[in-house]
């Protein structure tokens, strides 16, 4: 695993959906002796496809194939189970690579930002999806699912999983690759209602129509508006509406007709914010006011059990790389890391630490490339200088988890699974992982 | 369900949609691309970009194009896939500075 003096080395630091695009793009262009590594903190890859789409979303995770076959191109190499701040340090990744890109993500949850925010049943979104979907990070979480209400904050697509997640019929979340730890918690769930909540009206959503769509033939459960929320104008697109958000609002618009008739309901609520919530020692209620925009006024209370924040995330701040506060990610012109505007030379950034967390799976593909064409047309500068690898990055690389193991913990999930009647079930734990990408015979 | 390219790509072809799908499953001839139903993962991320708006979640099509989304199966099965934009066809109108983005 030693490097060859005379080779191009990059480091891209994250395997999720930006990093392969991010690689993909890089080794298309056809640079003899390009080596890319692809540094992973897990053992495992595929980032927030693995560990962010929803269970129920199985369509979206067969880009996962896309994933295997960029991990195959001549000169991609896996390197899964080394940390950035704990195996490696930037300084280590700088010393030891022409060019570093950071595809770390946006790993940090906005906060509320109201009292009662740290009560018990409060919690993440994020946190949330990271746990049924068997993020070793969230195994030990806890959700208290034994009251009737549940509340979602935040009109985005996340918000959606949450609640979709906690309604749908539990035969139809057994035949998903949702965590074992998390079916069995839902199947003694008690929730029955998901308020999802926000502050503005029904024509400034950020759903995306698919994601409505969903809760039309949700089974079981009613997806409802509540009349003090809307006027007849309140279906207005605004005049910058593109077709997908006149979709949007359309399906709002049809759900405002709907009665409660069936077990379950996901009741959207608009113009809300958020000022407390309360409790004992728990969460029991949630209150909020009403903007002045909206069509009444006043405070409102819900009681619930649970409240998740689904308001945005941030890219984590990594020592030693310029930060962008206001946008909540690593301060870059185009994919160049730059500090008070000048580019840093080396460092690259990709996907949601470069431009936040927005847009499709495949948005990072756009994201990717333009990154690449910013180290591409660095190159010449880039490969004058030296670099020979860290004793820290040469132990790292002994010890990851390399493609060959990540297809046995792989293989070895796809098998757990078909024993329970899932497409897949992953291990939560890192030494299984690793014990996985040992012991493929002993695993199956 | 599947995302479905309809007559308005016809004569514009942008191919905006081409840079931000993920497992690239656009198609393309001399007047539009189409997208294969087999290999679209629904992830959405095509629709908003298309500068024209054509492309459309096959349950959201109008009845009036209904049928694109046999065209598309059909003409993705007979022609080759596009990995990367091309300029846009001649006649296409000029797009606003940003459009597309």
């Amino acid at each position: 695993m030693s490097a060859l003096p005379l080779a191009l080395r990059i480091a891209i630091v994250g395997a999720g959906p930006s990093g392969f695009y991010t690689a993909e793009a890089l080794l298309r262009a056809g640079i003899p002796g390009l080596q890319v590594d692809l540094i992973e903190r897990l053992p495992v890859p595929h980032g927030l496809v693995r560990y962010g789409v929803a269970p129920d979303h199985p369509k979206l995770k067969q880009v996962s194939a896309v994933f295997e076959r960029i991990a195959a191109m001549p000169g991609l190499r896996f390197l899964g189970g080394v940390a950035l701040g704990q195996d490696v340090t930037l300084d280590d990744l700088r010393r030891s690579y022409h060019t570093v890109v950071l595809a770390t993500g946006a790993a940090q949850s906005r906060r509320l930002g109201i009292p009662g925010e740290d009560l018990p049943g409060c919690h993440a979104a994020g946190d949330f999806v990271g746990w049924y979907n068997g993020h070793p990070d969230q195994r030990d979480c806890r959700f208290d699912l034994s009251a009737e209400r549940a509340v979602v904050v935040g009109h985005g697509n996340v918000a959606l999983d949450v609640a979709r997640v906690l309604l749908r019929p539990m035969d139809e979340l057994r035949r998903t690759d949702i965590a074992a730890h998390a079916l069995d918690a839902l199947a003694d769930s008690r929730v029955r209602e998901v308020v999802v909540v926000g502050r503005r009206g029904p024509a400034q959503t950020r759903f995306s129509p698919k994601e409505l769509h969903e809760f039309d033939t949700l089974a079981g459960c009613d997806a409802l508006l509540d009349d003090g929320d809307w006027t007849a104008q309140s279906f207005d697109p605004l005049p910058d509406a593109d077709a997908e958000a006149r979709a949007a609002i359309q399906l709002l618009q049809g759900f405002s007709t709907h009665a409660p008739a069936q077990p379950r309901r996901c009741v959207f609520r608009f113009h809300l914010a958020p000022a407390a919530i309360s409790g004992h020692g728990r969460v029991q209620a949630m209150h909020f006011v009403r903007p002045p925009d909206a069509p009444a006024g006043g405070e409102l209370t819900l009681d619930c059990g649970l409240v998740f924040a689904s308001v945005g995330r941030r890219a984590l701040p990594l020592p030693g790389v310029p930060y962008d506060a206001a946008r909540g990610v690593h301060a870059n012109a185009r994919g160049r890391i730059t500090e008070a505007g000048r580019a840093v030379a080396g460092l690259y950034v990709c996907g949601w630490a470069k431009r936040g967390p927005q847009g499709t799976i495949g948005s990072n593909r756009a994201c990717g490339v333009q990154t690449a064409e910013a180290v591409l047309a660095d190159l010449p500068m880039l490969r004058e200088r030296p670099v020979a690898p860290t004793p820290a990055v040469l132990a790292a690389c002994e010890r990851a988890v390399d493609r060959g193991a990540w297809q046995r913990i792989d293989r070895a999930e796809l098998a757990r699974g078909t024993a329970l009647g899932k497409p897949r079930e992953k291990f939560v734990d890192l030494d299984a992982m690793r014990a996985a990408a040992r012991l493929e015979a002993a695993a199956c | 369900m599947a995302y479905v390219v309809t007559d308005l790509c016809s004569g514009c072809r942008y191919t905006e949609c081409v840079t931000v799908c993920p497992v690239e499953c656009f198609h393309v001839d001399e007047r539009m691309t189409y997208i294969d139903p087999d290999n679209c993962i629904d992830c959405g991320g095509c629709a908003p970009i298309c500068p024209v708006g054509a492309i459309h979640a096959d349950f959201l099509l109008p009845a009036d194009k209904k049928e694109w989304i046999g065209v598309n199966r059909e003409r993705a099965a007979l022609t080759p896939v596009l990995t990367q934009r091309l300029p846009p066809l001649p006649g296409a109108p000029a797009l606003p500075q940003g459009a597309g983005a």
